[in-house]
């Protein structure tokens, strides 16, 4: 075969075509590997809705319950806890809860449905840290001087208050995440799913 | 040198002899032994900087054969076990406590990865000082950059394994850092998860990563950068060119082969290093905290954070880098320029060949700017990552700020100001300080 300074433009157009076509297929193969990497049918079956029965939490306390692997709070507000609130919204980033952190019924002044009853994610929304209670206030606990109770992210210094808003100026972009939720009696909450009977 | 022809070898009609040559006609045994050890000639005037590169083929090779050994006893199972321990943490404790010698080959190979990144920083730092990084070594510049780049990943996947607290909450702000990029990010970290929270998904494909893919990566790229060096030549301290004064055979006058003269003082190397290596085994193993992190003796719990997490001592320059960022520009959260910010701060490394602009490669033969920017570049990475120790604080907020300011000054003004210094003449031949 004599090739010598000739490029047979044909053949080299098969040549390409046959290199795109395998890469085609190349690429095609591609897809059960990257997808073998979501979340499996199984993972996405486990986020089924949790109760919990709040009828031993005390004012002022605080519970956690595991809900998709993540903590969900429960803090039942005091009096004193609820006032801090309208004194914070020039502090706090979103005041009113217009970014979409909580369901409607959770969009108010103390985002949740019963005013004491607070239920929200404790996942902080910078990097996923769950936040330490800091319930008291300023230097009981190691906190600036006027601090009026609420939570700190140990790990990037995000704070929150009562309501699980961010003050401003923090790394955290966002409230804290009220779930979907719903009262089956007053003392029993099902965390995961707004409709009760579902 | 690399690359060269050697002539095959002649047997001398001894059975040995006899065997060299026929694997040599089928094999490049004899030049390989040749380019790259016993007529691979190196600078005659290597001082201490140079002993890091083959301390990190040593590290290597420990954290190689520790991990087979590892692999052999250690379950990647978040399950919870009879005793609701997680089976991974268990099977961590087993190692330590029922395995004859496991506890000192998971501490070879934890106080190894510590050893790992202080002989690359080290060895990073040669090049920065004495300009190895300068045409033509660009490409062994590079490869170095995604060896270091592969480490970085390789040491957070092999940090999950134990699945103590810090392994999982170090996983949780790491993963949930692509979860910043818009648009795509909580995709991102829905696909590196395997799951919407980090389970055992996550442990799994981390521990394959951890135990195959990036082992793999890390190998290939190691061999690119030592052949990519072979075939350039290694730079001195002095920063001039050995092959521009040869013999009449072609062989650098400033050159020595390889093998023996290197190999033998290597090997001194080697004996320090693993003198240093056995008194961290035996006497602190977890060297104080750095190496191995105190929570991360408590089995992991998805519901708790530590009240102080930091990542392991070898991250937190970049971590600080990651949290010194709190402002929000053109619309986009803080949060995503720290990550930017993060990334930057390690990818920059690879633009160095292009942004020195001296007319002299080594810290010698320049004036006081370079030698001023360098001592505070390095200051101001102590200080980092000091404070990526740390919990946040103003003040730690407010330095980490200004360091960050800096460790991005002197890349970015780089090329100015490494051309403005003053500069002293280069020797013809290498000197021996």
């Amino acid at each position: 075969m004599s090739n010598q300074g000739k490029v047979d433009c044909g053949r080299r157009r098969l040549v390409v075509a046959t290199a795109a076509v395998g890469g085609v297929g190349a690429l095609g193969a591609l897809v059960p590997f990257v997808s073998s990497l979501l979340p499996s049918e199984r993972a996405k079956a486990a986020g089924a809705p949790v109760e919990a029965d709040i009828s031993k939490l005390e004012a002022g306390q605080m519970m956690t319950v595991e809900w998709r692997g993540k903590p969900v709070w429960i803090i039942n507000r005091t009096k004193e806890m609820l006032d801090t609130l309208p004194k914070l919204n020039d502090a706090v980033a979103d005041p009113k809860s217009e970014k979409n952190q909580q369901p409607e019924y959770a969009r108010n002044d103390t985002r949740s449905i019963k005013p004491e009853i607070m239920v929200v994610v404790g996942i902080c929304t910078h990097l996923g840290c769950s936040p330490s209670q800091k319930f008291k206030h300023g230097s009981e606990e190691g906190m600036a001087g006027d601090w009026l109770g609420g939570f700190l992210c140990p790990c990037h210094g995000s704070t929150f208050d009562f309501a699980g808003r961010v003050f401003k100026a923090k790394p955290a972009p966002t409230n804290l995440e009220v779930p979907p939720h719903v009262y089956l009696s007053d003392t029993r909450i099902l965390i995961g799913d707004d409709k009760k009977g579902a | 040198m690399a690359g060269g022809n050697f002539e095959k070898y002649k047997s001398d009609g001894s059975l040995a002899g006899n065997l060299l040559e026929w694997v040599d006609a089928r094999f490049p045994a004899t030049s390989m032994w040749k380019g790259h050890l016993s007529e691979y000639y190196a600078p005659k005037n290597f001082n201490f900087w140079y002993f890091f590169g083959s301390l990190a083929l040593l590290v290597l090779v420990i954290q190689i054969v520790t991990g087979i050994f590892l692999v052999m006893h250690y379950k990647p199972d978040a399950a919870l076990n009879a005793n609701g321990v997680p089976v991974a943490f268990a099977s961590v404790e087993y190692i330590m406590r029922d395995v004859a010698g496991g506890w000192i080959i998971r501490y070879m190979h934890s106080t190894g990865a510590s050893a790992f990144f202080i002989v690359v920083y080290l060895h990073m730092f040669r090049g920065l000082i004495y300009g190895s990084y300068r045409k033509p070594r660009e490409l062994t510049w590079l490869f170095g950059v995604g060896i270091f780049l592969v480490l970085m990943g390789e040491a957070f996947f092999g940090y999950l394994l134990p699945w103590g607290q810090m392994s999982y909450w170090g996983a949780q702000v790491i993963v949930n850092l692509f979860g910043a990029i818009p648009v795509i990010g909580n995709d991102l970290s829905l696909i590196i998860r395997g799951d919407f929270v980090v389970g055992d998904a996550t442990l799994n494909r981390f521990f394959s990563f951890h135990v195959i893919a990036f082992p793999l990566i890390l190998l290939g790229l190691v061999a690119a950068h030592i052949l990519a060096l072979h075939e350039t030549g290694s730079n001195n301290p002095d920063g001039i060119d050995i092959k521009e004064k040869k013999d009449e055979h072609g062989i650098p006058l400033d050159g020595i082969p390889f093998h023996p003269y290197y190999t033998v003082k290597d090997i001194v190397g080697v004996v320090v290093f693993l003198m240093a290596f056995s008194a961290v085994l035996f006497f602190a193993p977890e060297g104080g905290g750095y190496f191995l992190e105190t929570p991360n003796f408590y089995p992991a719990d998805p519901l708790k954070t530590p009240p102080h997490i930091a990542p392991v001592w070898y991250f937190t320059p970049f971590y600080s880098i990651l949290r010194a960022m709190v402002w929000n520009f053109f619309g986009l959260d803080a949060k995503f320029w720290g990550v930017v910010a993060m990334g930057a701060s390690v990818v920059i490394f690879a633009f160095l060949p292009w942004l020195d602009r001296a007319p002299v490669r080594s810290i010698r033969y320049r004036g006081p700017i370079t030698k001023v920017m360098i001592t505070v570049f390095v200051i101001c990475f102590f200080i980092l990552g000091y404070l990526g120790t740390q919990s946040p604080s103003y003040w730690g907020e407010k330095i980490s700020q200004v360091c960050t300011v800096f460790y991005f000054a002197f890349f970015l003004a780089m090329p100015w100001w490494s051309r403005m210094d003053k500069f002293k003449p280069v020797p013809d031949r290498v000197t021996m300080k």
